[in-house]
């Protein structure tokens, strides 16, 4: 296990040094550069082009810059932002809260939702309900989340005025910043109303984000499920007397999880990207939309580093969901 | 009264191309800690007669019998729910592959006990206990350790004894073995058997053993049902079987093994089992029988119990040889 363990995290140092030169290229690539972009409409005279641009260190042989980005992340330097000039580090965890938080709630609504809703399509194989379910599913995964954002924020905060717009929650309330996710310090500031505000504020982007999703848990869920109840041990379960709910939710479901969590683990990455689009949407104050202002502004330093932490973080959850395996699947703890 | 009474019995599924009769008006008859056994080619619906009388045909199975009685109770008017207290537990079934038939993602302690508290109603500690009894029962070492033991983790044979553990949690009075040697080495194959009968002997349960292997049937059953294409064409004890074949799909098989060949080529039933769609109208067997006559395709009648019951319209009065008083002592 622990030799496992050395090895998968060995493989991800070559990953990350591909990342480093994907996203210091990246955004290099991009015609524009800070310097430019900040000079705005009005324009900069060549000679202060170039003063700003040498003491950015921008103006040197774009190897030479590679070797010093690499240098500094090795001695922990995520660079500082060229806009704010904050540390890219502090930001991104003053941010990621947030986009935490947004994911944490569109999976367990994708998780709770996707999985109930294959097992009734596979033990109803074929049904009306079945072809409901599995037809919602393919529609929802098809939608382009932009557009069924702004569908959603039509209806329900426009027409029907239930939820707000944008934004973690609404003015009124100000609390300290203790655990960075909105609803716990709302209810640990003891504020009245302001967990319900925090809640109403998340409701619609955890939706938007857990479409996809959700479709992608309820499909496969389905798939597995059907391939797991034609196994002879669901007809020995069956043999021996037990109950469907215990055949279908115990022996069943134990085994159809194997395919479902490997699924639910690479949807993290497709919950970051989603991230990106749904908080631009919704304003929402988390990683993606400073991922997307910060490439806007080229503000390098940023999206170096900040791709960099977010493909990290999809590293160690990919890494935690193959360490899970094991625990549903004893054929591969004892190997 | 027989311990289990199938009367009529038909199963018919529905398939793309119609229904597809895998059971044809079978009867089945089985005393208290009698070994019965069905034989018949792949196909011949030994299984599926069955798992419908254990209710584990999927949806698409049409199930029809004038009476499915075990132990004096209709399992075919019973609902689901009542019918689960008795398989499992009275009647209980062990199948072909033991290593994909136990589920990979329970110990074998657990898959035992979940009978044990499912029928027993027993509490963890003497779950336990009555676990590691089963498991020393069916002969496996150890059994202390192999409780929390994977089915991954232990070999073919070592599973299906824990099948047969499992199968035993219940104390059932019917055991029904489904192929439970096909899948594994010829050695242990003998084990198993010997294994199946010996407890068979000990606990005085009714043993249905199905199976395609002659030489299985030779070695345990007491009497033998003999299927072809879903229905059953002839019923003897298993030594007047073997003597004497009435119908020529039994004379048949039996000339098939390789023990009872004489001639330097091991002789073959030609042509396949009839399927859906080119299933003859008469006797089934009629377009491979070498006695065939041409009422046999106009229809076919059982013949009385001296005749081994057999479906054929020309039953082969005595197997010519030895004796000629086998059919009477039928």
């Amino acid at each position: 296990m622990l030799y496992f363990l050395f090895k998968r995290i060995t493989l991800l140092i070559p990953t990350f040094i591909g990342i480093t030169i994907v996203a210091f290229s990246f955004v290099r690539i991009l015609p524009g550069d800070p310097v430019l972009l900040m000079a705005g409409e009005r324009g900069i005279s060549d000679e202060r082009y170039a003063r700003l641009l040498a003491e950015f260190g921008y103006d040197r042989p774009i190897w030479e810059q590679y070797l010093e980005y690499l240098n500094d992340l090795v001695h922990g330097d995520f660079g500082i932002s060229l806009v704010t000039k904050q540390p890219v580090l502090d930001e991104f965890f003053s941010l990621f809260p947030a986009t935490v938080e947004l994911s944490i709630c569109a999976l367990i609504l994708a998780t709770v939702i996707g999985i109930p809703a294959g097992i009734v399509a596979a033990t109803k194989r074929g049904s009306f309900l079945d072809q409901t379910i599995m037809g919602t599913a393919l529609v929802g995964y098809s939608m382009p989340i932009f557009w069924w954002g702004l569908l959603l924020i039509i209806v329900f905060s426009g027409i029907l005025g239930w939820t707000p717009v944008s934004g973690r929650i609404s003015l009124l309330y100000y609390f300290p910043n203790t655990t960075g996710f909105m609803l716990i310090d709302s209810l640990l500031s003891g504020q009245k109303g302001a967990f319900q505000s925090a809640l109403s504020h998340l409701i619609l982007p955890s939706i938007v984000l857990a479409t996809i999703p959700l479709a992608v848990i309820a499909r496969q869920t389905r798939s597995a499920m059907l391939e797991v109840l034609g196994e002879d041990y669901v007809r020995t379960a069956r043999a021996k007397g037990l109950s469907d709910a215990r055949v279908v939710g115990l022996h069943a479901l134990r085994n159809a999880m194997i395919p479902v969590i490997t699924v639910i683990g690479l949807s993290v990455g497709t919950l970051l990207a989603g991230a990106i689009l749904t908080e631009t949407i919704f304003s929402w104050p988390g990683i993606g939309k400073w991922m997307i202002e910060s490439i806007q502004r080229r503000d390098y330093p940023v999206v170096q580093s900040g791709l960099l932490l977010i493909a990290a973080i999809v590293m160690i959850v990919n890494l935690l969901v193959d360490l899970t395996y094991g625990l549903i699947n004893p054929r591969i703890r004892h190997q | 009264m027989a311990l289990l009474n199938i009367q009529n019995l038909s199963v018919d599924f529905k398939t793309a191309g119609g229904l597809f009769r895998a059971v044809d008006s079978v009867d089945i008859a089985c005393e208290r800690g009698e070994i019965l056994s069905i034989v018949g080619e792949s196909g011949s619906g030994k299984s599926v007669s069955m798992l419908a009388l254990m209710g584990l045909l999927p949806w698409t199975a049409q199930i029809t019998a004038d009476k499915m009685e075990f132990d004096g109770k209709d399992l075919g008017r019973m609902s689901r729910r009542e019918r689960r207290k008795i398989i499992g537990k009275d009647i209980s079934m062990i199948f072909q592959e033991p290593i994909s038939s136990l589920n990979p993602c329970f110990t074998v302690g657990f898959q035992i006990g979940e009978v044990l508290k499912l029928h027993l109603g027993m509490d963890r500690a003497t779950r336990r206990k009555r676990s590691i009894e089963l498991l020393d029962l069916v002969g496996i070492p150890a059994p202390e350790t192999r409780l929390s033991a994977f089915p991954h983790q232990l070999s073919g044979g070592m599973n299906q004894r824990v099948m047969i553990a499992m199968a035993l949690a219940g104390d059932p009075k019917l055991l029904i073995a489904d192929e439970p040697t096909t899948a594994l080495d010829v050695t242990i194959q003998a084990q198993i058997l010997e294994l199946l009968v010996s407890l068979q002997r000990e606990k005085q349960m009714a043993l249905i053993l199905i199976t395609h292997d002659m030489g299985v049937v030779a070695e345990t059953a007491e009497r033998v049902q003999v299927q072809y294409a879903g229905q059953r064409v002839e019923e003897q004890p298993v030594l007047d079987l073997f003597e004497a074949p009435h119908h020529p799909y039994t004379s048949a098989l039996l000339a098939a093994l390789p023990e009872r060949a004489v001639g330097r080529k091991l002789p073959s039933i030609p042509g396949v089992v009839p399927g859906q769609f080119d299933r003859p109208t008469g006797c089934l067997f009629a377009p491979r029988c070498s006695f065939v006559k041409p009422d046999c395709h106009k229809g076919v009648k059982r013949q009385p119990a001296e005749l081994g019951h057999a479906l054929c319209n020309h039953p082969i009065a005595s197997s010519g040889s030895k004796t000629s008083a086998a059919g009477g002592a039928a």
